[in-house]
């Protein structure tokens, strides 16, 4: 069996739980490539021994990168030109 | 230091199938989990490598125990360890319960359809599970793909739960491997027929959830598009033996 290709953004749940104190898998996002608007947890997911790459399920463009190196974790959110958030 | 990994006590085990095996483990302080998360679990080896894995929830329970089921994968990295060497008294590293999307709340009124390929059966069980026990009255049907009738999970409990008047659960088969004794017609994978013909129709609104490998979640997907279903309506988790060290 070939290995998929990526993962549904919901499975990055739990690394991203370690950045933000929110569900972000959950929260609404807008594509900065091709507009279009989903919930993170629809997005493609590449995790890799690294990090993971988030991208657009309709465009394929970078939504989001993380990056985690010993001590540090760097996010690159520049593909998400806004993010909405359901808040208690 | 990151504070989101905990220790979970392993509090049980039991085999599913020749392969699969289901996991009790208990997280002091955690508050019960919803139907469909899933949770992380990282291996530390003497060397310090660390491999990090997803494994869905199955079970719906309160308070501070949940359930996995755990399908070993040939050359895995994880699944192996838990399947075959885990231990009762044993410890391990988890990230979670994780994930608000990929839920079933009870409350929830609209009819339900659970479409799993496999193992992707595990969250939707945790759906069943959830529904039974709060007797709710939303339609639930649940169509399992399975290769042969040996690889069925929580096959008596699925009977049982289509038999409970108080939260009906409807369960179609498709075996694309071996069918059972007396099973009508030829073993095979899943048409576009045989999965219109076993789900609830688009006029009825349904929620789905699916669960597999990525070319069935796709494939699947597409051919409810196609009958005109809500694309918004549809809920997806592929699993994959991808996975990193994050």
């Amino acid at each position: 069996m070939s290995e998929p290709a990526y993962l549904d953004g919901n499975a990055a749940a739990g690394p991203l739980s370690e950045i933000f104190s929110v569900d972000v898998t959950t929260a609404r996002g807008h594509c900065a490539h091709c507009g279009d608007e989903t919930v993170v947890a629809r997005a493609h997911l590449y995790p890799d021994d690294h990090g993971l790459v988030l991208r657009c399920s309709v465009c394929e463009g970078v939504l989001a990168r993380v990056v985690q190196t010993p001590g540090r974790i760097s996010i690159d959110l520049r593909g998400l030109s806004w993010l909405e958030l359901d808040v208690e | 230091m990151s504070t989101a990994w905990r220790v979970a006590d392993v509090v049980g085990a039991r085999t599913e199938t020749p392969s699969a095996r289901t996991l009790r483990l208990r997280i002091p302080g955690l508050n019960g989990h919803l139907a469909g998360q899933h949770v992380d679990i990282r291996l530390t080896a003497p060397d310090g490598y660390q491999a990090v894995r997803s494994y869905s929830i199955a079970s719906a329970l309160p308070g501070d125990e949940f359930e996995l089921t755990v399908e070993e994968l040939v050359d895995g990295e994880v699944s192996p360890y838990l399947v075959r060497t885990l231990m009762v008294g044993d410890q391990l590293e988890v990230r979670g319960p994780v994930g608000g999307w990929f839920v079933w709340r009870p409350g929830e009124e609209t009819p339900v359809q659970l479409i799993a390929g496999g193992s992707g059966v595990v969250p939707l069980m945790s759906m069943a599970r959830a529904h039974a026990a709060a007797a709710s009255a939303a339609p639930f049907r649940l169509l399992y793909s399975v290769r042969t009738p040996a690889s069925v999970y929580y096959r008596d409990e699925l009977d049982q739960l289509g038999r409970d008047p108080s939260a009906p659960l409807a369960v179609s088969f498709v075996y694309t491997r071996e069918t059972p004794p007396g099973w009508e017609g030829p073993p095979g994978r899943l048409s576009a027929d045989r999965l219109r013909a076993a789900t609830i129709p688009a006029d009825a609104s349904p929620t789905f959830y699916i669960c597999g490998a990525t070319a069935f979640v796709e494939t699947v997907s597409a051919w409810l598009v196609d009958d005109g279903h809500d694309p918004a309506r549809i809920r997806t988790e592929r699993y994959g033996g991808i996975g990193g060290t994050a």
